[in-house]
């Protein structure tokens, strides 16, 4: 049988490598959203993982409300990176620079 | 080794492959559908765990939608493949480093010791006339139906904020405007013009 420990490592794996992938990728916005997404489904894993050992079905309501504003997330990213492309014309996150922050 | 453990472990592997090679693929395009058969994966994971309608959301949602999204966005901008990757090895190392400490981290408080299945017992597999979405429903319509508004009044605010985002004001649009109605003289709406009839001298 496939224990709760393999599938929670399984997760914290998936996850690091949407942290790498945000480490190397940092110049291109469209690649660090799908980044953020491979972050957000191992977090999901783990809700899934835990309410199906455990019995409880509170996680997956968990990671329905998860999918539902990652969803939002997505849609007004993708919005500003459109904008940002018209007024800057390169999706660069070096050309945002503008604030000065 | 048992087919449940087999099933894993394939899952798992294209789930972890794919993932690479969404991080390390020079091409955005590539990159999504990629990382669509990374989703693919954690689906087939989730109906392991019994999880049916979060697995099917997932399909639907994320590949049907918001993956498809992401690929108009890619082929509508013109995206400059020589400046992505500029410092694509200088970050690297550190990159590998926190991840690989990330990952030893985590697999000595994860492992078999902690929740292993001496400790966490595998729950026994649904009857086969179990239904996940009914449990799904009578939780979410209940218990947590206050939330639920909640999460469909963020779904309309986020349609209301990306519409609005990359509105763009076009000249020729045929639009109400109120100052200007209300302002309105009468002279500004009928005009009279006194024109000689050629008719009235024949008489």
């Amino acid at each position: 049988m496939v224990s709760l420990s393999d599938y929670l490592i399984l997760s914290a794996v998936i996850f690091c490598i949407g942290l790498v992938g945000i480490f190397i990728n940092r110049t291109n916005i469209i690649t660090l959203l799908m980044c953020v997404e491979l972050i957000l489904v191992a977090v999901n894993t783990n809700f899934i993982a835990f309410s199906h050992f455990l019995g409880n079905e509170a996680g997956q309501i968990f990671v329905f409300f998860i999918l539902t504003v990652a969803a939002a997330e997505v849609a007004i990213g993708l919005a500003i990176l459109t904008l940002l492309f018209r007024n800057k014309g390169s999706i660069n996150v070096d050309v945002t620079n503008s604030l000065k922050g | 080794m048992t087919f449940d453990q087999i099933l894993f472990y394939v899952f798992s592997f294209w789930f972890i492959a794919s993932s690479l090679a969404m991080i390390f693929s020079r091409n955005a395009a590539k990159a999504v559908l990629f990382l669509i058969l990374s989703f693919f994966s954690a689906a087939s994971i989730w109906i392991l765990l019994e999880a049916e309608f979060l697995a099917i959301t997932l399909i639907l949602v994320y590949v049907g939608a918001v993956m498809v999204l992401f690929l108009f966005v890619i082929k509508m901008l013109n995206i400059d493949k020589s400046t992505l990757r500029a410092k694509f090895a200088g970050y690297l190392p550190l990159g590998l480093i926190v991840a690989a400490i990330i990952i030893a981290e985590m697999t000595l408080v994860l492992g078999g010791n902690q929740f292993g299945l001496d400790v966490v017992a595998a729950p026994a597999r649904h009857a086969a006339d179990y239904s996940n979405i009914t449990v799904l429903a009578m939780q979410l319509y209940t218990t947590y139906v206050y939330p639920f508004e909640l999460a469909a009044v963020l779904l309309l605010i986020a349609i209301i904020a990306a519409i609005t985002l990359v509105h763009r004001n076009e000249l020729n649009r045929k639009k109400q405007s109120i100052s200007e109605q209300v302002n309105v003289q009468a002279k500004d709406r009928v005009r009279l013009v006194s024109i000689n009839s050629p008719n009235k001298e024949n008489k």
